[in-house]
């Protein structure tokens, strides 16, 4: 059964199979187990991450494209449900037609990037990317009165996915039970479906003809697979998932704004957890993904710590800073290229 | 076995340079195409004169990262933070020299700017030769790792100019004789983009006769097409490389000066909205072609003055509108060189 | 080393080529004697290019020795064994299309910094040799036809004097009468003592031009000897090669 829902794509490491394990088990009992709001809001951008970085994965480490407009796809479907929730009302209605028409708009660029990136040579794909992401950015803060520029817009998701709403008057486990609670396992749901969707795409047989893509282009040509249309099923399918990532933020978010989903640091993040986490296996987006966030999340607190204890080195101290986590993350993003180029899942199949 | 040899065709007499005219005449076209749309000459004027000072700027930029892609196949995506030091480098310059930048005299103001240009490249060349000894040479030929790697390099640097300058945004004010503007009739043409157009087209001179005239320009021409022949030749093209790895950051630390002025102000994060329109100008003017790439920055200098002044909220697509006509109309940019 | 007259200039000895995943050359042993023409003979596939382009270094050796007058080329980088003086013709011909012809010949010279630097008598013997270098000097050598190219290819090769030649199907997409003048030029570059190394599947020029001849059969050299001997040996040809010369 298990193995079947994985794709028999299973982890091969027993440690990674407990990390897994223990990483899911915690996402799903996070609500009733951490009191909080910050652990809930961690939980829920660790489920972001893992369906946004898997999704890129799709192209990264099984396709082998190098793609930057990733968050582009990401803030489609963020924008796409705050501007309908905002335009057409808060119901269920405005927000399936929010993901339907983002998913819409995904597809058709994602296919326009895809196509048009045929004509021209390989290596321009990463540089064309990165300019249709800047220029998307860059559009979304302008056009203000539609994507409430760089403030962003908040929005009302509906009632039932919002704290106002109660299932039931008596809390469980110490928790009331309200709109926040479907909101979040709606997302953990969302997750699982994803990737498993996603696991079972790259064990498919269409997920190993891209891999031999990425291995030897010349030679899958050879064999008589068209790489062109490969490649571009997988960035729109990529597209697509990444699409819905971005649902899944706005939604638990009732915000979305170009810092929120459309920023390049987000995309340095994914790129991050991509090579920390294992490119080309997707359990690397799920320990990646949780690794990375909560040491964003409460790392930083570690760094001001640093800072303070060295204010009588003013010159160490200025690398410490919170404000620099930039600098270790850069740090940490090369050191993981030369050294850790399979990222902690390779480095765990390994060891065993 | 015996393939007979085919006869040779009757050599055709070829010309002696037949110059590929049609991607030279875009710039002016583009130009043309403007004076409609913007309406009134004096600001068709004023536009021209910005767009090719600034297109001239990203030339000079955009001319060293266009050797590197084309030489050794470096997909380099971290030359945004030499423009970044060149620019910080150079405010610091002018803080030093306050007396001279400060001045109303032109030849102080003069010897104020030339100075914090030559701080600028000296100090771009160094960083770049340290980049690229750490973080270009160990992936050699490994493009997802270049862009990876390069990448990493650039937040790393820009992080560290943080840490040296600070985050903020550091007003860099033109010299007082090089501000205001020159006026012809109604058109206001402004000095500093006067200046900036002359340092661009000494630049491209300097690198047009060092790139036909001198050995070491041949090689570097010889090895953007086939570098694997250089080798066999008996040049060792990684050294090569690491010269143009060493000019290129240099003139980015230029560059960075210039568009420092142009804006009058610099911010660390500059070197990777520039980053932008250099990749820009590298597609439209063909890999490893310089003279592809004055086209390219002259055309999307133009664009993005015309389209600023026309519907601002859609500039940065204007360049893009460009990129993606001039692919369909040649896929390898105006001028393809590499044939790999 | 006591017998440095008679050893040959290049020896390979066991050399196995690997290119991605694939094992192309599987122990060659082959030896270039001093001062003579050998043929590399064999069909399509067989690793003949390989071989070259891995005594250039263009393709690393994964295992086995290759020896230039006594001299380890395993550890040289391709740049260190051309300046041993061992000139290469690429079968694509390697020309600098956007250079001119002028251009091409004075990368060839180490030493000249420009073309006046060039040595004017070698000079002219190339052009009397290969008329079409003269003719088309301040061309862009992409401008040339295939054959002129091929030309402009063997003539950069000799700008300077060279110990080992190197050469890729030269004859190949030429005219009769240039033909002529390559096997001249050879047998003159013979005389002055330069060895060369030619792959080659014209078997008429092979046959005007070859000492020793060595053939290539998936990877190995399954046979070396004497060219006149080979030549004569009808039987051993339709062996190796599956046709006669």
């Amino acid at each position: 059964m298990l193995p079947r829902l994985l794709s028999n794509d299973l982890p091969r490491s027993r440690l990674l199979a407990v990390l897994l394990i223990g990483i899911v088990v915690a996402l799903l009992l996070t609500p009733f187990a951490i009191p909080g709001v910050k652990a809930l809001n961690v939980a829920a951008k660790i489920m972001v991450f893992i369906v946004l970085v898997a999704s890129f994965d799709l192209l990264l480490g099984y396709t082998g494209i190098v793609s930057f407009a990733h968050t582009m796809f990401f803030g489609i479907g963020a924008y796409g449900v705050a501007i309908a929730c905002t335009r057409l009302g808060s119901d269920l209605g405005a927000l399936l037609i929010g993901i339907g028409a983002a998913l819409a708009v995904s597809l058709v660029l994602a296919l326009a990037i895809g196509l048009f990136s045929l004509r021209v040579r390989a290596i321009f794909f990463a540089m064309i990317t990165l300019a249709f992401a800047s220029a998307f950015q860059t559009l979304a803060s302008q056009l203000s009165d539609f994507t409430g520029g760089e403030d962003g817009i908040n929005f009302r998701p509906p009632e039932w996915l919002t704290p106002s709403f109660s299932i039931s008057e008596t809390p469980f486990l110490g928790v009331d039970l309200d709109g926040r609670l479907i909101c979040y396992y709606l997302l953990f749901a969302t997750t699982v479906a994803l990737f498993l969707t996603l696991l079972r795409i790259v064990n498919s047989p269409f997920g190993r003809v891209l891999q031999a893509i990425r291995e030897n282009e010349f030679r899958a040509e050879a064999i008589g697979y068209r790489v062109v249309v490969y490649r571009t099923l997988s960035s729109v399918i990529s597209a697509l998932i990444a699409c819905l990532a971005g649902v899944m933020l706005a939604v638990w978010l009732r915000y979305n704004g170009p810092d929120a989903s459309l920023s390049f640091e987000i995309m340095l993040d994914i790129l991050l957890i991509v090579v920390i986490g294992g490119m080309g296996t997707l359990h690397g987006a799920v320990i990646g993904a949780a690794l990375f966030v909560i040491a964003q999340s409460y790392l930083q607190e570690l760094l001001k710590l640093a800072h303070e204890g060295l204010s009588a080195l003013p010159v160490l101290a200025a690398l410490f800073t919170p404000d620099r986590w930039m600098l270790w993350l850069g740090v940490l993003f090369v050191l993981s290229v030369y050294y850790f180029p399979s990222g902690i899942v390779g480095k765990l199949r390994r060891t065993g | 076995m015996s393939t007979p040899a085919k006869p040779a065709v009757a050599p055709a007499v070829p010309t002696q340079r037949d110059i590929d005219w049609a991607p030279l005449l875009l710039v002016p076209a583009l130009m043309l195409l403007a004076l409609p749309l913007v309406g009134a000459p004096s600001t068709w004027v004023t536009l021209t004169v910005a767009g090719l000072a600034m297109g001239m700027i990203v030339f000079v930029i955009a001319s060293g990262l266009t050797l590197v892609f084309g030489l050794m196949d470096v997909l380099h995506f971290g030359h945004g933070v030499f423009i970044a030091l060149g620019a910080f480098v150079a405010t610091s310059v002018f803080a030093a020299m306050g007396g001279l930048a400060g001045a109303d005299a032109l030849l102080p103001n003069l010897v104020a700017v030339f100075a914090a240009m030559a701080a600028a490249m000296a100090a771009a060349t160094i960083v770049g030769l340290v980049f690229e000894r750490l973080l270009v040479r160990p992936v050699y030929g490994l493009h997802l790792k270049q862009i990876l790697i390069t990448m990493g390099g650039m937040i790393i640097g820009e992080e560290l100019i943080k840490t040296v300058w600070g985050a903020q945004q550091i007003p860099f004010e033109l010299p007082p004789t090089l501000r205001g503007a020159f006026t012809f009739g109604d058109a206001m043409i402004e000095k500093y983009r006067v200046l900036a157009i002359v340092i661009g087209l000494i630049v491209f001179a300097l690198l047009a006769w060092t790139l036909n005239r001198t050995k070491i320009g041949l090689l570097v021409r010889a090895g953007v097409e086939n570098g694997e022949m250089v080798e066999a030749l008996g040049y060792r093209i990684r050294r090569l490389f690491v010269a143009v790895f060493a000019a290129g950051s240099a003139l980015a630390g230029l560059g960075g000066v210039l568009w420092g002025l142009y804006q009058q102000n610099v911010v660390p994060q500059m070197g990777a909205q520039v980053n932008v329109l250099i990749f820009i100008v590298i597609i439209i003017g063909g890999l490893g072609s310089t003279a592809g790439a004055l086209i390219g920055a002259l055309l999307v200098g133009l664009m993005a003055n015309y389209a600023g002044y026309l519907a601002p909220k859609v500039a940065l697509f204007s360049n893009i509108a460009l990129m993606v006509a001039v692919l369909l109309w040649r896929p390898s940019g105006v001028f393809p060189v590499a044939n790999r | 080393m006591s017998n440095a007259a008679n050893a040959p200039r290049l020896t390979l000895s066991g050399v196995h080529t690997h290119i991605g995943a694939y094992h192309i050359l599987h122990g060659v042993d082959l030896a270039v004697p001093r001062g003579q023409l050998t043929l590399l003979l064999g069909r399509n596939g067989a690793g003949k290019t390989t071989t070259l382009r891995t005594i250039m270094g263009l393709w690393k050796a994964s295992s086995g020795n290759i020896t230039f007058d006594g001299r380890d080329l395993n550890a040289l980088p391709t740049p260190q064994r051309a300046r041993l003086g061992i000139a290469y013709v690429p079968e694509s011909m390697g020309i600098f299309a956007d250079l001119t012809v002028k251009e091409n010949l004075m990368l060839a010279a180490h030493a000249a910094r420009h073309a006046g630097e060039l040595d004017a008598a070698r000079l002219e013997w190339i052009f009397a040799k290969f008329p079409a270098v003269k003719t088309f000097w301040n061309y862009p050598a992409g401008k040339l036809s295939g054959g002129q190219k091929q030309m402009v290819s063997v003539a950069r090769a000799l700008v300077e004097p060279r110990e080992l030649l190197i050469v890729d199907e030269p004859s190949k997409g030429l005219a009769p009468a240039i033909i002529d003048n390559l096997i001249d030029t050879f047998c003159e570059l013979k005389a002055q003592g330069v060895t060369i190394l030619l792959v080659e599947q014209n078997l008429e020029f092979a046959r005007r031009l070859g000492d020793t001849v060595a053939v290539m059969d998936d990877g190995r050299v399954v046979h070396a000897g004497a060219m006149a001997a080979f030549v004569e040996d009808d039987a051993l040809q339709q062996e190796l090669m599956g046709l006669a010369l």
